[in-house]
């Protein structure tokens, strides 16, 4: 896209945020522009061409513009600008740092750059004179938030480079320059700690990507247990309002075992975004200690923004991720919710008068969906080490129906399925999660069974299998319980429900705002599991189906009264001890 | 913005639809207003010299000739302290035969705080409800429908809830409202003294639907006055906006959109969520909280507009009527306040949580024992206690014509767990059970 002067144009039609506008000379599809409003430039994108015409969204509100405005390409896509400095930010969806916005109320045309220019930051090299590098190299790192911040080779730079000088270590600022590199015809090229990378691209500085195999533990059982999620995985949580999304979001985001958290608010409530930034400042980290907001940013692209700027959070989210991930680092990235980022589609491709797909949806709705996912994903860098970025998305399926546009291209893409149940919901049994009905398809591969195997221990996949099978049985048995009625079924019946109710009522069940069961670690959640499987296993004797439920609820009780005390703490152990008390009297 | 010194009339208009008008002219900005045939009109498409408008009155007897007046501005309000106890209409006009408002003008539908310049909300709203207090406390800079069939009393249990709110200002914002309801509005707030904090934007149903468009713009605009320059606890209320969604669907009709879900317009999330998003909790104190009205048919919240709704709002009270007990309740499974936990056990007594979701649970058994009694079989013991439960409980505490204190909810359902459980039964932390278990 080498041009040496800015293709201009006039605004010719305007629809809402669809600008039509008639330029003179070349532009580039998704090139970005400004259109020059009296008090302020509003920053568009071009999305379609015909002729002269170039439609483009603009990432504003449109109000009060005129035909004839005048218009300037910038000769690039949409980027983000990466360099240390990110972490702990709060970012609109283009990038702009909402903290350096001046007044309340959120001004149009105003952009505000997303890295600190002054700051000094500690710079060690790693790189050395005459060292060969690539794109994605390392050259040398800074300390962001006691995270190594990697100062890496443009992405952009195609080929070989020799490595001509690089600063010592000392405290620079971002556009300091910290490297000199030469290409193969000898040309010099000064690099700073800063690049920028166009979002709708991925970055493929890396070696390769095998496929994912380690366990990434979010601290919630119902996940770890039974349908974990790896290290570079893809899973999306659809489920009607009420559902616990984003609920369930905020606690992996606090408690999954990552270094960097990047969490997308696309045309979500504004008051979860506060609610991140005002307890992820006090909210300790349980592995490092440090606080989450360390290694936490924020895209906050908020229902009531403009909605092109909801399509460009997803992708900026997803750019920084890749960046932190060629670190070397373990990236999660959350986007709630990817319905609005569709519906953003859709407003535009409404606008734009193509031929819709189900549900006025754009066509290729499935395949914009895929090749986001696909930038998830764990990899070995050039360098042999690995970074990844997992990416957990919320599906808001409209009606709760999961057979919706959004939810079944999800299902194509995401390799994990954390359906949340409405009528789990209805009955408080948090979190929501289905667990007959979701999956991971992480369990079949024999590299994460293997993983798994050896680092939680022998036999734990018999186990997650067999909990569920007496979780399926369980709902079996109270189906017929249904149709025939409590006397209507053998005993045994009770008992199979009643040992489905207790694993429910202990592993999958976790109270999100208890400052104890809100996290569990994987060994506590063997523990527990292998604790509940014995009860399973053991033969108790019963009057009737009255006396089975009433034991069976003073078990839950017990339990979940573990569940609220510290790991082993006195109290802990108290409970236990007591419930072998009421299992004792029971024992045949 | 244009000065008002020199206006073009334009004479000429080429295309008319039921809601809209085509003409040629030039130098219009998107958005701007314009009066047509003593109609007020706004931009809505601008091609070349091509300028769209939609006519909120409708174009009935329009001609072709029609006088056409850009006003070089979009839809605006003029707010001062001069707002506080008067009606008006979706244009900011007075309709209570006062004079004339004085004060600064504000575009409407401005644009939304940022983010980072917002508090968490954190001052619970008390309301005498159990169905609200107990189960789904309310915040200030909250935003929460009513989801309620049209036969349900959802006025005035808006009324109610927004008297015993201890608001510094109610807005009312009244879309399709039918006069009777009203002039229910205007007498409830006059005979409780509140006239004087009341600020009131009404259409009824003999005005224009289309024109329901301005009212929640108008509303959040005198909202966004009173809470930010005045730093001033507002409450807003906006009822119906079923119906206001229904305009919406008009127009995007009349401009040959291409509907989604339930012929609603694509955008529906985002014109919703603009509204919705106005809620507000300031950092110097003043707040914009929202209770809305989303009428349902039937009960079925999976239609496009109570179903976005419930997307962007945090949470939902859900009117439902107790066939068991003969009243109205808010029913504990369909509604949720998702900004509770931020002041449930902590601006309420300790034990508030565990005792809402214990009650709840226990509420929820008595339905499946229901189903039991409804499928013709025997109950357990256990069964006809939930039952004996439900039934006390949903008059004691659901039911919305209830005025008491939140430790008197918590009492009372301490009371009820008593009398029809044994204290395993209700699992609730042991610390509680110990403390609040009245022998």
């Amino acid at each position: 896209m080498e041009r040496k002067n800015k293709t201009t144009g006039t605004v010719a039609g305007i629809i809402a945020n669809l600008v039509i506008v008639k330029v003179e000379g070349p532009v580039a599809q998704n090139e970005i522009g400004f259109i020059y409003h009296p008090e302020n430039k509003l920053m568009a994108e071009v999305i379609k061409i015909t002729g002269d015409n170039v439609y483009v969204q603009v990432f504003e509100s449109t109000r009060g513009l005129k035909i004839g405005a005048k218009v300037e390409f910038e000769n690039h896509l949409l980027e983000v600008t990466l360099g240390p400095g990110i972490l702990s930010r709060n970012y609109d969806g283009l990038q702009n740092d909402l903290d350096k916005m001046e007044g309340v109320f959120l001004k149009r045309g105003d952009y505000t750059d997303p890295l600190d220019r002054e700051k000094k930051w500690d710079w060690t090299p790693i790189a050395k004179k005459g060292d060969n590098v690539t794109a994605g190299a390392w050259l040398g790192e800074v300390p962001e938030n006691s995270m190594p911040h990697r100062i890496m080779v443009p992405f952009k730079m195609e080929g070989v480079y020799t490595v001509k000088n690089i600063v010592e270590a000392g405290s620079y600022i971002v556009d300091d320059v910290i490297a000199t590199v030469s290409d193969a015809e000898g040309n010099d090229i000064e690099l700073t700690m800063v690049q920028k990378w166009p979002v709708k691209m991925a970055i493929k500085a890396y070696d390769n990507k095998p496929r994912p195999f380690k366990l990434l533990e979010t601290g919630i059982r119902t996940m770890d247990t039974l349908n974990p999620i790896v290290e570079g995985g893809t899973g999306f949580i659809p489920g009607a309002f009420g559902t616990g999304k984003t609920v369930l979001q905020h606690a992996i985001s606090k408690y999954a075992e990552a270094d960097i958290v990047i969490i997308a608010a696309c045309g979500e409530r504004a008051n979860e975004v506060v609610e991140i930034f005002t307890e992820f400042p006090e909210l300790e980290d349980p592995r490092t200690g440090r606080k989450l907001i360390e290694r936490t940013t924020i895209i906050a692209n908020t229902s009531n923004m403009p909605v092109a700027a909801r399509e460009a959070s997803v992708y900026t989210a997803m750019t920084l991720g890749e960046y932190y991930r060629s670190m070397g680092l373990k990236v999660l990235l959350m986007a709630d919710s990817t319905s609005r980022w569709a519906q953003a589609l859709r407003e535009m491709s409404n606008r734009l008068e193509e031929l819709p797909g189900p549900d006025a949806y754009p066509m290729d709705l499935t395949a914009i969906i895929s090749s986001f996912y696909a930038r998830a994903g764990f990899v070995y860098l050039n360098n042999g080490k690995s970074g990844s970025i997992t990416f957990i998305g919320t599906v808001s399926p409209a009606g709760g129906n999961l057979k919706e546009p959004v939810t079944e291209s999800t299902r194509k893409a995401a390799r994990c399925f954390y359906g949340l149940n409405q009528d789990r919901a209805d009955s408080k049994r948090y979190p929501a999660i289905d667990p007959i009905d979701s999956y991971s398809k992480y369990l079949e591969y024999p590299e994460v069974r293997d993983y798994l195997t050896k680092h939680i221990g022998e036999g734990w996949l018999d186990k997650v299998a067999k909990t569920k099978n007496l979780l399926l049985r369980g709902r079996e048995a109270m189906e017929q319980i249904n149709i025939l009625g409590d006397d209507g079924v053998p005993m045994e019946f009770h008992e199979r429900f009643w040992n489905s109710e207790l694993i429910d009522g202990v592993i999958l069940q976790q109270d999100s705002f208890d400052d104890v069961d809100a996290n569990c670690p994987m060994p506590r959640q063997k523990y527990m599991l292998e604790k509940v499987l014995d009860i399973t296993d053991k033969k108790f004797a019963f009057e009737n189906f009255e006396d089975l439920s009433g034991f069976f609820k003073r078990l839950i009780n017990h339990f979940k009264q573990m569940n609220y005390a510290e790991w082993e703490s006195d109290k802990f152990k108290k409970y236990e001890a007591e419930l072998e008390e009421i299992m004792k009297e029971r024992l045949n | 913005m244009e000065t008002q010194a020199f206006q073009k009339i334009y004479t000429k208009i080429n295309n008319l639809t039921k809601a809209t008008i085509m003409l040629n002219a030039n130098n219009v900005g998107y958005d701007e207003m314009a009066m047509v045939h003593g109609r007020m009109g706004q931009v809505v498409k601008i091609m070349g010299d091509n300028v769209i408008l939609q006519i909120f009155g409708g174009t009935e007897g329009i001609p072709t000739n029609a006088e056409v007046v850009f006003l070089g501005h979009p839809p605006q309000l003029k707010v001062s302290d001069q707002l506080a106890g008067r009606f008006f209409n979706a244009f900011g006009d007075p309709i209570d035969g006062g004079p004339e408002v004085e004060g600064k003008i504000v575009d409407t539908g401005g644009p939304s705080v940022n983010p980072v310049r917002r508090a968490q909300p954190s001052q619970l709203i008390t309301t005498g409800i159990a169905g609200i207090d107990l189960n789904n406390s309310l915040v200030t800079g909250q935003k929460i429908p009513f989801f309620a069939d049209p036969d349900q009393p959802y006025n005035q249990v808006m009324a109610n809830v927004a008297l015993r709110a201890e608001a510094d200002k109610i807005i009312l914002g009244g879309m399709g409202l039918s006069n009777d309801d009203y002039l229910y509005f205007k007498n409830v707030f006059d005979n409780a003294g509140a006239l004087d904090r009341i600020v009131s934007f009404v259409n009824t149903t003999e005005d224009p639907p289309v024109e329901r468009l301005l009212i929640p713009d108008m509303a959040l605009t005198a909202a966004e006055y009173f809470a930010h320059e005045r730093q001033e606890k507002v409450l807003v209320l906006l009822t119906d906006m079923t119906l206001f969604a229904d305009a919406l669907s008009i127009v995007s009709n009349r401009m040959d959109q291409i509907p989604s879900k339930d012929s609603m317009p694509g955008s529906l999330y985002s014109d919703l969520a603009r509204i919705y998003e106005k809620a507000v909790q300031f950092p110097h104190g003043g707040s914009i909280t929202i209770i809305a009205v989303t009428t349902l048919n039937g009960g079925d919240i999976t239609h496009a507009i109570p179903d976005n709704t419930g997307y962007i709002t945090e949470g939902q009270l859900f009117l439902r009527m107790d066939s068991d007990v003969g009243k109205v309740i808010v029913d504990p499974f369909r509604s949720l306040s998702r900004l509770k936990q931020l002041v449930i056990g902590t601006q309420t007594r300790e034990d508030h949580p565990q005792v809402m979701n214990a009650a709840i649970r226990l509420y929820a058994d008595a339905a499946n024992a229901k189903t039991k009694q409804d499928n013709g079989f025997d109950l357990t013991d256990y069964d006809e206690r939930t039952i004996k439960f439900a039934k006390e409980y949903a008059v004691q505490l659901l039911a919305v014509d209830l005025n008491i204190d939140t430790e008197e909810m918590l009492d009372r359902t301490w009371q009820l767990f008593k009398d029809n459980f044994s204290r395993e039964e209700v699992v609730i932390r042991q610390e509680f059970v110990d403390k609040y278990w009245k022998q």
